[in-house]
């Protein structure tokens, strides 16, 4: 669309500029291949020697430093994994001798308690025993003291009948043979 | 009004002298070299300068260059395509800098030159036939006989490698030169309409709106080709270094 007024301008251009396309006039190359040469090469010596050398190093310089954090983290991560297992098992250990300590001091109080109760039921029986005996002898001197109020009544009742006073041998006699009907 | 081939025009600010016939002047198309060269060296000067883990803005961004040149190669041209890194990078850098600052009004635009896109791929074509004969010697050759074609179609088939390998170059340089040049003066031609048509009062001034719209168009269209005309010299240059590391293929 724009061919035929690029051939009026350039018809145009050309008649007081310089003649022809200007890309296209040889007498300008030398000098910029010369200038290109020139230019093309300092860039091409920068990037080779400076730019290019800072980029690989800075990315090289992260990927490693990525890829070692990465390794420490696994590191540090497989240590808290180990710490775990290790608290676990401590954990386990702590609560299995726990339960041992309290069975052996449940032990010894079952075992202070019976032997206390044994001392306890002893000491009883012993007193038992002693108050039986007690109650007997008593029993015992209650007997003989009836006896003798048995005696007095009956000489009192003898001497009262028969106006004699018994004899203490015969009272007694007759008495011990009376209890043991 | 200028003409829109004016903004080719090399004109000398030095002369400097001759050698053999020819002119050797610093010219316009040499200062937008060192313009190029200079943004190029100052913008990576100072985004590795700091190297730092967490990069910065202007590091992230040459980072990003570095990583984006060093994924074409790799995948063009395998690991050991990185020995070409410097030559590839450069070429991207140069010829992308030199696309974008053409695209600063008023600016000339280094790549529109045929002869210096030529010499870039010539550069290219001359390493690629250099390395390839270093390394492979005459089995570099083997590069024009295609594998697995019959016996009697070889002799056509070497004739057509070898005149699509010869073309490279031409190709190559032709690809960005035409790309640049007829955008530019696409640019150029359709701002002279909006200049006459404004010229002729009230009708013309609307009339105008049409081609300044495509200008803004063309404009966004220019910044793209910029880019992708540099992205395709530059994987194209990773192609041709693979066959002169693989020649096999």
């Amino acid at each position: 669309m724009a061919t035929p007024q690029t051939a009026g301008t350039e018809a145009h251009g050309g008649a007081h500029d310089n003649l022809g396309f200007p890309p296209f006039k040889t007498e300008t190359f030398a000098s910029q291949i010369l200038w290109l040469a020139i230019f093309f090469g300092l860039l091409y010596w920068l990037v080779s020697k400076v730019f290019a050398p800072r980029l690989t190093d800075v990315i090289e310089g992260r990927a490693s430093r990525i890829a070692r954090d990465l390794d420490d983290a696994a590191a540090a991560r497989t240590r808290a994994e180990e710490a775990g297992v290790a608290y676990e098992k401590a954990l386990a250990e702590a609560r299995a001798r726990a339960q041992s300590i309290a069975q052996a001091r449940r032990d010894e109080v079952n075992a202070g308690v019976e032997s206390r109760r044994k001392a306890l039921e002893g000491d009883l029986s012993a007193k038992l025993a002693a108050a039986e005996a007690q109650i007997s002898a008593t029993k015992a001197s209650a007997m003989g003291n009836v006896q003798a109020i048995a005696a007095d009544a009956a000489a009192a009742i003898v001497e009262r009948l028969g106006g004699v006073a018994p004899s203490a041998g015969d009272l007694d006699a007759a008495l011990k043979s009376a209890l043991k009907a | 009004m200028a003409s829109p081939l004016e903004q080719f025009q090399i004109k000398p600010i030095v002369p400097l002298g001759r050698i053999g016939g020819s002119e050797i002047a610093f010219t316009n198309s040499s200062l937008f070299m060192l313009l190029v060269v200079g943004a190029i060296g100052l913008f990576f000067m100072a985004a590795t300068s700091q190297r730092s883990l967490v990069p910065g803005r202007m590091q992230a961004f040459a980072e990003m260059l570095y990583e984006f040149v060093a994924g074409t190669l790799k995948s063009a041209a395998g690991k050991e395509g990185m020995q070409f890194f410097p030559l590839v990078f450069s070429l991207f850098l140069f010829v992308l800098t030199a696309n974008f600052m053409g695209m600063i009004p008023g600016a000339f635009t280094v790549t529109s030159q045929i002869i210096v896109t030529f010499a870039l791929a010539l550069l290219v074509f001359l390493t690629v036939i250099g390395v390839g004969l270093a390394k492979h010697g005459t089995h570099f050759f083997g590069l024009f006989v295609p594998q697995g074609a019959p016996a009697w179609l070889v002799p056509f088939l070497v004739v057509i490698e070898v005149i699509s390998f010869l073309s490279r170059p031409i190709s190559l340089s032709m690809r960005l030169f035409a790309n640049m040049l007829a955008g530019h003066i696409a640019l150029k031609v359709f701002a002279g309409f909006v200049v006459s048509l404004g010229a002729l009062g009230v009708g013309g001034i609307l009339g105008a709106t049409l081609p300044l719209g495509m200008i803004v168009a063309l404009t966004a269209l220019e910044f793209l080709v910029a880019f992708l005309q540099a992205y395709v010299f530059t994987i194209l240059t990773c192609v041709y270094l693979n066959d002169a590391l693989h020649p096999g293929h």
